[in-house]
């Protein structure tokens, strides 16, 4: 796989894209990327809020479309991204921006003791579902999110689904004796 | 602290009882929008459940209403009841079985997620598909939407009253969908647009069918104008209900039909173009004023455009092959098997392994009768991807039901969630 990518400083790649870079000069410890033609950039947990205000404001991105997050725990063979420290998990958010037609992917690598992140609802608030499933399906805090309870799974379950380490079919099928003749 | 009082306790009982009051009706309105103005000053507000069984909802859909009389104050919709976990099953299918996973989730435009599945997996293995399955693509994707607009007409009918719309919309769903087995062989749940391309061509006498297809279904729309657009009682029920602001749609997540409605014309098929949209000729419907009747007007036009584009899908279909000649990716047709040893093999590889993607990662966007939907697909290098996720626009799209039932009639939040359009298979997954 091509990995065509930049170093902080030089933006060398050929389809070097201009918010991403501009992402990356702002921030520290931001890396530009470009994954299969699609701008990306790598930034530090700790700046993950401010990446988001920075895109909001300045940049005019005025749509979360989607976060998500990543499990990493048993791959094969992770995609290599130079700059960045791979981590377990991976909390992935698509923004697009409406007036200027562009999207951009901000992916931070979050460690696994516990694994925390501030929470965009301030700035998005259609994030509010999303940070929820992201909640319940990976267990990843969102800090500052107003209401982060389980979505999709029952509020007594637990474990989170889609943590790698959480099998499927962990859960024993129990049957239940005949109902005694009346 | 004073002694729990008897209510109190009764409170506590039947909270202990059941699990219903485990989801608490937070006041997320104030905290993430600002100001509460809808806030009565006296607290005897009631909680009522509308759902999960609702016939109005879609499926399974549970929206919690606090109403002060038979205002709503304010709602919350609570989701989950249709979970059966598909992203997990999606790590565990090889890509070539991925299709039929994905084909599940909104299952009124399966092929819609077959094609956000495929041109993610195809993204991750620098593949282009040729023209004829570009243009095949697109005809099918197209005929989705129709028939997903078509039930939409006949259950927002019903919803508000206007029963017999429920047997017209059908009635032309059903003519989109026969269509749809002959060249499929399925009515729903496709699998048949793959990665690669697609499963099969089209089958030898499909012209005619199809322009049949768009008379009937643009005769349908015109019964439906009829019937409805300017029906005094349909208005009364629709128009000036569920409003919601552009900013406020946006901000929210909100897209499709929903976002159109505020008069904001963001449609990926003319903004983000992919497939061979930006040849073919068709208009983004967009209404003015964001409320249950603009939804209604723009779906029932998207079916007249959608009904052109397949039309001009139709003239100008070109020749060729309808899926990539890489034996890795598409299997070898049935007569090679006989004769080439290497077409078994690659035959027996590709439906007992699948085939390996690089590692890397990709977003796929396309537009879905609904709005938005995304594919983020994750590739370890495997044969098996790492993470499968799909951005399901109703899953975000509910959350615009706050803001638009919100000072609504307990009857308007019927007429509102129909005209969100949720399938709950996408939003739960």
């Amino acid at each position: 796989m091509a990995d065509d990518t930049d170093g902080p400083a030089a933006a060398t790649a050929a389809p070097a894209d201009d918010i991403a870079v501009a992402v990356v000069e702002r921030f520290e410890g931001a890396v530009a990327h470009d994954s299969h033609g699609q701008p990306v950039v790598y930034v530090d947990p700790a700046t993950w809020h401010d990446v988001a205000a920075f895109l909001h404001g300045e940049q005019r991105f005025t749509q979360c479309v989607d976060v998500t997050a990543v499990d990493h725990l048993v791959d094969d063979a992770r995609a290599d991204v130079p700059g960045v420290t791979p981590t377990r998990f991976e909390v992935v958010a698509n923004f697009l921006s409406h007036p200027r037609n562009r999207r951009l992917r901000v992916i931070c690598e979050v460690g696994d003791d516990p694994p925390t992140v501030a929470s965009l609802t301030d700035l998005y608030p259609g994030v509010n579902f999303a940070e929820r499933e992201v909640y319940d399906m990976f267990g990843i805090a969102f800090d500052g999110h107003p209401d982060l309870t389980r979505i999709l799974m029952p509020d007594d379950w637990v474990g989170h689904p889609l943590r790698k380490d959480d099998a499927p079919a962990r859960i024993p099928v129990v049957f239940k004796d005949d109902p005694a003749p009346r | 602290m004073s002694e729990p009082t008897v209510s109190d306790r009764e409170e506590q009982r039947l909270e202990a009882q059941t699990d219903e009051g485990a989801q608490m009706m937070r006041s997320t309105r104030g905290e993430v929008l600002g100001g509460d103005v809808l806030w009565p000053e006296s607290d005897d507000t009631m909680i009522l459940n509308m759902g999960p069984q609702h016939p109005s909802t879609h499926g399974v859909l549970r929206i919690m209403l606090e109403l002060d009389g038979e205002t709503i104050l304010r709602s919350k919709p609570v989701i989950g009841y249709l979970h059966t976990g598909m992203e997990k099953t999606g790590e565990e299918l090889t890509y070539v079985q991925g299709g039929t996973n994905v084909t599940r989730m909104d299952y009124l435009a399966p092929l819609s997620n077959e094609l956000v599945y495929s041109m993610a997996v195809e993204r991750l293995l620098d593949i282009d598909v040729p023209p004829r399955a570009t243009w095949m693509r697109m005809m099918l994707v197209e005929l989705g939407r129709m028939a997903s607009h078509l039930l939409f007409q006949a259950t927002n009918g019903m919803d508000v009253g206007a029963v017999s719309m429920m047997v017209y919309g059908w009635r032309e769903r059903e003519m989109t969908l026969r269509f749809l087995e002959k060249v499929t062989g399925l009515r729903m749940n496709h699998n048949f647009i793959r990665p690669g391309g697609l499963a099969a061509d089209l089958p030898d006498d499909w012209r005619e069918d199809l322009d049949e297809l768009c008379v009937l279904v643009e005769h349908g729309v015109g019964e439906y104008a009829d019937l409805l657009a300017e029906n005094p009682i349909f208005q009364e029920r629709l128009v000036g209900v569920g409003c919601i602001t552009t900013e406020e749609a946006i901000a929210r997540g909100i897209t499709g039909p929903i976002l159109r409605s505020t008069g904001f014309p963001w449609d990926l098929r003319k903004a983000q173009p992919y497939l061979a949209y930006d040849e073919v000729d068709f208009d983004v419907i967009c209404g003015q004023n964001g409320d249950c009747y603009d939804r209604f007007q723009i779906r029932l036009n998207e079916i007249l455009e959608s009904v052109k584009i397949v039309r001009q899908c139709a003239e100008r279909m070109p020749a060729g092959d309808y899926r990539v000649q890489d034996r890795k990716v598409t299997p070898p047709p049935r007569a090679r098997i006989d004769e080439s040893m290497e077409a078994l093999i690659h035959h027996f590889k590709l439906f007992t392994e699948g085939f390996r993607v690089p590692p890397g990662e990709t977003y796929v966007a396309i537009e879905s009768p609904r709005g938005e939907i995304g594919c983020y697909l994750v590739s370890d290098g495997s044969g098996k991807p790492v993470r499968l996720h799909i951005r399901g626009p109703s899953f975000y799209n509910l959350q615009s039901l706050d803001p638009m039932v919100a000072g609504a009639l307990i009857s308007d939040a019927v007429a509102i969630v129909s005209s969100v359009d949720p399938i709950m298979g996408e939003a739960d997954r």
